[in-house]
Order: C-alpha cells, then sequence, then structure tokens
C-alpha cells in the first residue's frame, strides 16, 4: 500500500514537472527583445511581440488592487479587530461565497455592471471583475495575519495611553505589514493570471493601449487567442506569452508563500 | 484591559449602568471604525449586486423558458430557443471524470503525506503539489491542446477502446478535444485543492486516536485505515465536495479541451461543452438580448450551484476541523 501511495505522489507530481519542461522548450526559443518590446505583427508573418499585453495586464491589474486591497485589508482588519461582531460573521461568510464562485461569473457581472451600462467593453470593468475575485482573499490573509498579533502588545500600546485606531494602525497593521503585504502578492498572483472575466471586460486587443476606458490586451487573453488561434506563429507567441506568465505568477506566489512560512516559524 | 479583551473571542461583560468601558471612544477611533466597517460591509453589499445583476440579466430568459431551460436540449440562438441540458451534463460528467481520478491520487498523497513519509519530504512535496494550483487555467489549456491532447489521442484513448470497447463510454470516433480530455486536465487542476485541504484534516486528528489502535496491537497501515481516516471521514469528503466545486466552475482549460459542441453522448471520445464554456465562448459574441439572458441564467444557475456545493463542503470541513482550526486554515 505505501508504495502505491508513493507511486500516488510520483503521478501527482508528474504534471508539473511536464508543464514547466514544455513552458520553457517550447517558449525560451521565441523569447527575445521584439518579442518584449513590439506589438504584434500582422496575422500570418512572423516577428512582433506583446508587449501591448504586458503593458495591458500590469494597468488591469494594478487597477484591481487599487480597488481591491483597499477594501479587502480594511475588511480583514474589522473581521480580526472586531470577531463578535455581526457583520463580521456575514463578512467573512460571504468573503468564502465569493471565494468559491467560479471566476467566469464574475466576469458576466462585471459585464453586466459595467459593459452593458456603457455599452462598450473596457479594461476598468476588467480591473473590477479582478479586483472583486481578489479582496476574499486579501481578506483572509489580512485577518489571519492580524489574529497573529500577541494581546499584550495591544495592551501595552493602550496601557501608554494610545487611543484605539492608533493601537491599530500603528501597532497591529505595522507589526503584521510584511504579512499583509505578502497576501496581497498572493491574491495578485492569483489574479494576475485570470483570464475568465476578462473575455467580456477587458476583450483584448491588438494594439499598444493605455486608455481604460477602451478594451485593452492582457496576457492570459492572448494566450488563449494565441493557443486557440490556426496560426503556426501565434502557436509559438502563445508558448512563449504563457512562460513570460508562469514566471511572474510563480515567482510572486513562491515568494509570497516562502515569506510566509518563514513569518510562521518566526511566531511559532 | 477592558478595551483590550474586546479584540478576543469571548463577548465583553457589560455591565448594567452606564456605557460600557469600550463605548468611551475618541472621534478618532469613531473615523477608523467607521472606515472599517464600510470596508466590511462593501463585500456583502457586492455579493447581493452580484445576485441580483444576473437575476436581471437572466430575467428575459427566466420568464421565456422557465425552469424547462434545464432540460431541453436546444440551443438555436438565431430561433431564439435555449436550452441547456448538453451544459449541465457536460459539467457534471466532466467534473465526475475529474473526480474520479483527483480523488485516489490527492488521497494517496495526503495520507502518504501525513502518516508515512519521512519527515524532511513532507513540506517540500506539499509545496510542490500547491504550485499546480499556481498555475494558470489558460496554461493548463494551452498545454493540454498541444502536449496532453496528443498524447491521449495516439496512445490513451486508442488502448481504452480496445480494452473497453466494450462499454458505452469508450466507443465510436476519436477526434482529440473531448470530454475526456476535458476530464483529465480537470483532475490535475483540482487535486491540489483536495490534496491540501485533506492533509489539513488529516493533521488535525488528535494523535492519541493513532496512539490507542497502535496500542491495541494495530499496524501502522491498520491504524490508518481504521482509525485515522474514519475519525476525518467528513473532512475529507468536504475537501472531495470543495474539489467539486472547483471543478463545477472551471473555465478556461475546460473551453480549449471540451470540443465546444452543444450534444449529449454517451462516448467520453466525443466533444461536449460545459457552462462556464459555453458562457466564455458566447458571450463576448451572442446574437441577440434572448442569447445574452440564456447565457446569464446559465451563469446564474452554475453560481447557484457552486455556492451550494462549496456551503455543503464548508460545513462538513468545520464538524471536523472544530476547534483546531486547521480547516478555516485549509480553506
Amino acid at each position: 500500500m505505501v508504495g502505491l501511495m508513493i507511486g500516488a505522489v510520483i503521478v501527482a507530481l508528474l504534471p508539473l514537472f511536464f508543464i514547466l519542461f514544455d513552458l520553457v522548450v517550447q517558449g525560451a526559443g521565441s523569447l527575445s527583445v521584439a518579442f518584449f518590446t513590439r506589438t504584434p505583427a500582422p496575422a500570418g508573418e512572423t516577428g512582433g511581440g506583446v508587449v501591448h499585453a504586458i503593458v495591458g495586464t500590469l494597468l488591469i491589474v494594478g487597477v484591481a488592487c487599487v480597488i481591491g486591497l483597499p477594501i479587502g485589508i480594511a475588511a480583514g482588519i474589522y473581521c480580526a479587530e472586531y470577531p463578535t461582531s455581526r457583520l463580521t460573521w456575514t463578512t467573512r461568510f460571504v468573503a468564502d461565497v465569493l471565494n468559491g464562485t467560479p471566476s467566469i461569473v464574475v466576469g458576466v457581472f462585471a459585464w453586466a455592471w459595467i459593459v452593458a451600462r456603457q455599452k462598450h467593453f473596457s479594461a476598468l470593468a476588467g480591473s473590477a471583475a479582478l479586483a472583486l475575485l481578489m479582496i476574499p482573499m486579501v481578506l483572509r490573509t489580512t485577518e489571519e495575519m492580524i489574529k497573529l498579533v500577541p494581546n499584550s502588545l495591544r495592551e501595552a500600546a493602550l496601557a501608554l495611553g494610545y487611543p484605539r485606531w492608533r493601537t491599530s494602525l500603528a501597532i497591529v497593521v505595522r507589526t503584521t505589514l510584511p504579512g499583509i503585504v505578502t497576501g496581497s502578492l498572493l491574491a495578485v498572483a492569483r489574479i494576475a493570471g485570470e483570464t475568465a472575466p476578462l473575455l467580456f471586460t477587458a476583450l483584448g486587443s491588438q494594439y499598444l493601449s493605455f486608455n481604460l476606458n477602451q478594451p485593452m490586451a492582457a496576457l492570459p487573453l492572448t494566450v488563449f487567442t494565441y493557443a486557440t488561434g490556426p496560426y503556426e506563429e501565434w502557436h509559438r507567441n502563445a508558448w512563449a506569452a504563457a512562460l513570460v506568465l508562469i514566471l511572474v505568477v510563480l515567482i510572486l506566489s513562491v515568494g509570497a508563500r516562502l515569506a510566509i512560512r518563514r513569518r510562521f516559524e518566526l511566531d511559532g | 484591559m477592558a478595551t483590550a479583551t474586546r479584540a478576543e473571542a469571548p463577548p465583553p461583560p457589560r455591565s448594567a449602568a452606564g456605557p460600557p468601558p469600550l463605548e468611551r471612544t475618541s472621534h478618532g477611533d469613531r473615523v477608523f471604525k467607521l472606515i472599517l466597517t464600510l470596508g466590511a460591509a462593501a463585500i456583502p453589499v457586492l455579493l447581493a449586486f452580484l445576485v441580483v445583476e444576473l437575476w436581471t440579466g437572466a430575467r428575459l430568459a427566466v420568464a421565456k423558458f422557465g425552469l424547462g431551460f434545464v432540460t431541453s436540449s436546444v440551443w438555436d440562438p438565431v430561433a431564439e430557443q435555449f436550452g441547456a441540458f448538453p451544459l449541465i451534463f457536460g459539467t457534471l460528467i466532466s467534473s465526475v471524470i475529474a473526480l474520479l481520478i483527483a480523488v485516489p491520487l490527492s488521497l494517496g498523497v495526503a495520507i502518504y503525506l501525513t502518516e508515512f513519509a519521512p519527515k524532511a519530504l513532507r513540506q517540500p512535496v506539499a509545496f510542490l503539489i500547491g504550485l499546480l494550483a499556481a498555475i494558470p487555467s489558460v496554461v493548463y489549456g494551452l498545454w493540454g491542446i498541444f502536449v496532453l491532447i496528443p498524447i491521449l489521442r495516439k496512445s490513451v484513448f486508442p488502448l481504452l477502446r480496445d480494452g473497453l470497447g466494450f462499454l458505452p463510454f469508450f466507443q465510436g470516433p476519436i477526434y482529440g478535444p473531448s470530454m475526456l480530455a476535458a476530464g483529465v486536465i480537470l483532475a490535475i487542476m483540482v487535486m491540489p485543492y483536495i490534496m491540501s485541504v485533506s492533509r489539513e484534516v488529516l493533521l488535525a486528528v488528535p494523535n492519541t486516536q493513532r496512539e490507542a489502535s497502535l496500542a491495541l496491537g494495530a499496524t501502522r497501515w491498520e491504524a490508518v485505515i481504521t482509525t485515522v481516516v474514519p475519525y476525518a471521514r467528513s473532512g475529507i469528503f468536504g475537501a472531495v465536495i470543495l474539489g467539486l466545486g472547483r471543478a463545477l466552475g472551471e473555465t478556461m482549460a475546460v473551453t480549449m479541451l471540451i470540443g465546444n459542441r452543444h450534444e449529449v453522448a454517451a462516448s467520453l471520445f466525443a466533444p461536449g461543452y460545459t457552462m462556464a464554456a459555453a458562457i466564455a465562448n458566447e458571450f463576448s459574441e451572442a446574437v441577440g438580448d434572448m442569447h445574452l439572458s440564456a447565457l446569464a441564467y446559465v451563469a446564474f444557475l452554475l453560481f447557484a450551484v457552486t455556492v451550494l456545493v462549496n456551503a455543503g463542503a464548508r460545513l462538513l470541513i468545520w464538524r471536523v476541523a472544530r476547534g483546531s482550526g486547521a480547516g478555516s486554515n485549509a480553506l
């Protein structure tokens, strides 16, 4: 039986190595300076790059952070600082529901909310969808991190005459800031790879654009379009774009995970 | 002191006369609490908004098709006739295939990692499998199209047809993009979730249970099978249901591998469709209000199902992990 279980471990690990291996083998060859600095060549021609998608992902994710992080962090602090409040219970429960909601459904919501009203696709709608996806994740890590702060620290600050809000901000949040930052990075890593909520919000585009009120390209969308398209050149670029995407996502999430683990070990 | 204890779990003792000490707050406190409350209240408000928007979007289709939408198989955007049965069927079948493959694997890994593996191996292996959860869905799709499907089409599918061809599931022409291919990629994608939650649940089983079983003369394997796993049973079940919730809503990889055809076929080699995939493919190019509304109806159904499935899973996990806190960390 133990042999069987070791077999299961090997089978479970195979896809990871296969995927990473194939990405490097198929994608690394197409990485060049042009790939990072040029917009796409006309369909069917060789050359061209994905700078439009890289810029698009940075902008869309950046705006999502501006919307999502303050709400997620404020809600996380609230849940940790007022654990007996009824709102805390509701918020936690709703965050769990949102966490399990398929990202495509959140995309439909953002479409109905923003795109359908404005009557045109926009990067902003994509950012709103991604923000809604990141809020529950940020809330949970923030809350867990704040709960690790020993109560004696709060008591010390209060005993010195600090009002509650300064205790919360200058003592509690300050101590957990690295934890909150790494938690936010994890959430960013997760939404940076999301495709489904962007399909009919940011839509994608072939041009370099900085206008948040217009359709915009994003790396995951580019991977999808190129992978399902008919041209060899597109397929090569899809692999290369996927390699870039996975490098960003893995660096963010592995870094954040290692940092969180180190914190837990220090505290425990 | 009283202000500080308020921040911890037990409700504060309230004196009968006068406001409790905490109510005597400064101006800054009130502003600060107001900001936090706005943040916390925004989340339920957003969810309510989401439900309302989905329902409003689906209203046209709900009024026209009612509950018959779920059982009808027609999908004709030109004639504005819509039925979601093939989508629901495809969603269920692909998720079931995924669970059939992923559950034995992830339970094997979870049991091995908590009970048998050398200490030095536990964390790194769990970490590596956790990385699978970080890979974006669209990358799975890309890999599925160009690597997994050729492998399945050339070697695995013919093998299945030769060996199990007497079953209706393994008959018919082999295209490549198919229900089975989508199930396999889903299995890889949900495995890390089932593995990590059942691992947390197994870790939450008290050591005294293991010791008692071993003291009665059980071998390590017997202790695991007769004591540890039954103790964690409902939590493991919860982990599986949680995996189901993920599989039901997974979009991109499935869209790229399932073949996208509004059909109900017995053969797993045949292309199919899922609810999420239909929304992903058709929403941005829907031809009319009714088409859009039908897709919103599908989104609403998908949302309702995943909420139910996730709530069930959380309830089960919470029952086992109550007190240890492990279950909540796992989610």
